[in-house]
């Protein structure tokens, strides 16, 4: 067996007042993939941050190839070998391919400029080595290029920086399945040509079909360590220090579903055709499709954000056509955005003001806390109290607070509206396995009260275990309907639209 | 994971940024009382000298309040200079002298003050135009057009009218207590209205904002017209202080560049969706009280303009380490 190139051992690092990591080792070979596992907060990020340069480890020691070192900023981790590729791509996006791949580094012409020619070709090289390289121009702008491409990219600098060791942080989660599919035969692609790889993920069907090792985290230590990827349970278990039971919510049972809410009749727009939608109170219709399938743009044109300009939308008995978020919150849609950071949360405001947005938006000019309830933080907190988000306080600003808890908040933000229509746009993305089945259980709980619920999601054993129905779009069409209990390969086949199957 | 998860929790209670200004506020009166004591000065530390102090501010803290507006919603008016002028000409030009006409006059002047604001507020919510530009242009606009008409005071504003600016009530000048209602008055909409609220929103996160059912064109619209109303009634303050209006007064005063920084250094962040009015008061408070410093001191007026940009530049590094400290 080869020495391991990384080596960390005993690493101890405290912040004011938390103890982030206590006595952690962990080390990873060339031409192996060490899943790095753990909830949010566990201190995979903190692990990593030491390993890069960016936190300096209170004690304990890092050996890279056998030297120890002492890393004062990511620029001396880098040099040695250690590339980490965060969610957030470190790439320009108005500069082409080949000036990201060679950005600081760029090869010059015996006068000194830039040698584009052989920047290009070098290009070339690197990303023969991918999958993806027949649809990659090294002339094309990097913001031209969908996700999956930039992150085979970002990649690519760093196999092309000599990295000896890559480090990804959760590198699926926003990737659909067949882009997960080719990110997959990357990792083998690095694999084989010798690099350590460490992965960071929730997801256990990648530790299956990726890992070598497996390393889980918990509250800053060693939680367990496997030599061979264990079954799924095994790893679950040491993530969360118990067997998670009841994982999803039991789907409705046929009393609990009751009127229709929501009727789509022929409606489209400009990327959407011949919707026709039915969800009634008391159900989960889960939404699963491949990226641009036109799911969210269905949720979009639902809230009225990007509305449809034909056919005929019916909420609870009555027409409806909502030009704006607004009209459709008063009509009694509410929405959870994709994407909580940009899209659904103010970062630098408290947990309870989040929690207010939507009711004091719809608030009277004057609106005292005794006088309406749409002002009234009482409320709020009761709700917040009700949701069981764990915060130092409602005061705190909420980007201290974890995803799971986030996401709460704004449940909290659409409850305190009764809306009639609930759209969960990927409701647990970036969220701990243990969040996530709070969030199952609070979108059953939504529907027993009453509400109809859509959710979207990219993952499919997610839309496979909470959802009661799953419609299945392609290219802006529902083209498929399964009931509770399809399989993952069903759903995919009627997704692609193709006899082979990418499991 | 994000950086903030790995953070540790941050503690309540004593928030550093909400009492900032009122600190800078204390340092600078500090050295106020200090250097009047050290020069042997004393006669400056009277009760009237602090009120002429303040007196002198009142069209910039009037300015101030609005441009506080603007930039909670992450938006920004340059045009306030131009405007203040324009104003200022206006009203005296339609009062002329004639105790009559003061209504008509001020309702004119708040009137353009809207005109200015919707216009602004619709070029960057509607046109997507960023705000330096929409309102750099928008100040261009007025100044040309005020120039093309006048180029020296006009018209002449009645001695009833000059009550804005003179009148005393006790020993407070009316200005004062104005500026001190304005400033109650926009505390409590930010505050306690859906409107506030709404604005505090836009400014910290539009995309959510919008997702939440908040109409962000129409907030940042809003904000707009009271920024621009404001500088309305900066320009009929400074009107009836100078007994007429003239084309450059605004911009002789820097009303936009300096309400900018007294709202900046009241520790409302240009990114928008933090501050408010008490921090923006602090900061035209800290602006007075230094430039009394080096009235008495006898700083050369240059050396004091020097001074004032480090301050400025300095007030504002000293949030971004302290902020940047929270977060990482």
């Amino acid at each position: 067996m080869t020495d391991p190139v990384i080596e960390m051992r005993g690493i101890t690092k405290t912040f004011p007042g938390v103890r982030a990591l206590s006595d952690v080792s962990f080390d990873v070979r060339p031409g192996e993939v060490n899943a790095l596992v753990g909830e949010n907060g566990a201190g995979k990020s903190t692990l990593i941050k030491i390993l890069s340069g960016v936190y300096h480890a209170d004690s304990g020691a890092v050996h890279v190839g056998g030297e120890a070192v002492h890393f004062a900023h990511p620029v001396e981790s880098l040099r040695a070998g250690i590339a980490v590729i965060y969610q957030e791509f470190s790439l320009l996006p108005e500069r082409t391919v080949a000036q990201n791949l060679f950005l600081g580094r760029e090869p010059r012409t015996r006068f000194g400029l830039i040698d584009g020619a052989k920047m290009r070709a070098e290009t070339k090289e690197v990303l023969a080595l991918f999958a993806a390289a027949g649809r990659i121009d090294p002339d094309r702008t990097v913001g031209e290029l969908d996700v999956a491409t930039q992150q085979v990219v970002e990649i690519a600098k760093a196999v092309s920086t000599g990295a000896r060791v890559v480090v990804m942080d959760e590198p699926t989660a926003a990737l659909n399945e067949a882009e997960c599919e080719e990110l997959f035969t990357t990792v083998d692609t690095l694999r084989d040509r010798g690099v350590a790889i460490i992965y960071i993920t929730h997801r256990m069907r990648e530790i299956t079909r990726l890992a070598d090792r497996v390393t889980v985290l918990k509250d800053g230590e060693v939680a367990a360590r496997f030599d061979a990827v264990p079954a799924p349970d095994a790893i679950v278990r040491a993530m969360v220090g118990r067997d998670i039971e009841d994982f999803y919510a039991p789907p409705a049972t046929p009393e609990e579903i009751g009127e229709t809410v929501l009727t789509v009749r022929g409606a489209g727009n400009t990327v959407l055709h011949d919707i026709d939608l039915d969800v009634r109170a008391g159900e989960i219709v889960g939404l699963a499709g491949i990226q641009g399938a036109g799911r969210v743009a269905l949720a979009m044109a639902l809230f009225g954000e990007t509305p449809f300009d034909h056919g005929e939308v019916t909420l609870n008995g009555a027409a409806v056509s909502f030009r704006n978020p607004r009209a459709a919150i008063t009509g009694g849609v509410g929405l959870l955005p994709g994407d909580r950071k940009s899209e659904g949360l103010v970062l630098m405001q408290s947990v309870r003001d989040n929690g207010m947005l939507t009711s004091r938006a719809f608030a009277p000019l004057w609106a005292s806390d005794r006088r309406n309830a749409n002002a009234d933080t009482g409320r709020m907190d009761d709700l917040l109290d009700h949701m069981e988000i764990r915060a130092a306080s409602y005061d705190q600003d909420i980007r201290a607070l974890s995803g799971g808890n986030q996401q709460k908040a704004i449940v909290a933000r659409w409850l305190s509206m009764r809306p009639k229509l609930l759209i969960f746009i990927e409701p647990t993305r970036g969220i701990d396995v243990n969040s996530k089945a709070g969030i199952y259980h609070l979108m059953r709980d939504l529907a027993r009260e009453g509400a109809g619920i859509l959710m979207i999601s990219s993952d499919l054993p997610e839309v496979i275990g909470a959802a009661d129905r799953v419609l299945v779009m392609q290219e802006g069409r529902i083209t498929a309907e399964f009931g509770h209990g399809a399989s993952e390969q069903d759903i995919m086949h009627a997704a692609t639209g193709e006899g082979e199957v990418a499991a | 994971m994000s950086i903030a998860e790995d953070a540790p929790p941050r503690k309540t209670g004593f928030r550093f940024e909400r009492w900032a200004p009122l600190i800078l506020l204390v340092g600078a009166f500090v050295i106020y009382v200090g250097i009047a004591l050290a020069t042997d000065q004393a006669q400056y530390l009277t009760f009237d000298n602090l009120i002429a102090i303040l007196g002198r501010s009142i069209a910039l803290g009037i300015t101030a309040i609005g441009q506080t507006f603007v930039i909670l919603v992450a938006s920004i008016d340059l045009s306030v200079a131009s405007l203040i002028s324009a104003t200022a000409v206006l009203a005296s030009v339609v009062m002329d002298g004639s105790p009559a006409m003061i209504v008509p006059a001020v309702l004119a002047a708040v009137a353009l003050g809207g005109v200015v604001g919707v216009t602004n507020g619709l070029v960057v919510s509607g046109l997507k135009v960023n705000p330096l530009i929409a309102t750099l242009g928008m100040s261009l606009i007025i100044q040309g057009c005020l120039s093309a008409f006048v180029s020296n005071f006009a018209g002449e504003v009645p001695e009833a009218f000059q009550v804005f600016a003179y009148g005393e009530v006790g020993p407070f000048p009316l200005a004062l207590l104005f500026l001190a209602a304005m400033a109650v008055i926009a505390w409590a909409v930010l505050k306690f209205t859906k409107f506030g609220s709404d604005m505090y929103a836009v400014g910290g996160n539009e995309e959510a904002a919008r997702f939440a059912g908040i109409k962000t064109g129409r907030i940042v619209v809003l904000s707009h017209v009271i920024c621009s109303v404001c500088a309305a009634i900066a320009g009929l303050y400074l009107a009836s202080r100078l007994r007429s209006g003239a084309p450059w007064i605004g911009s002789d005063g820097v009303y936009d560049l300096e309400s900018i920084a007294v709202v900046v250094i009241g520790g409302t962040v240009l990114a928008g969706g933090r501050g408010g009015i008490w921090g923006t008061m602090a900061g035209m408070l800290i602006f007075s009280l230094i430039d009394s410093v080096f009235n008495i001191a006898g700083v050369d007026s240059f050396a004091k303009q020097v001074l004032r940009g480090i301050i400025i530049v300095a007030a504002v590094a000293f949030y971004a380490i302290r902020s940047k400290r929270i977060v990482a």
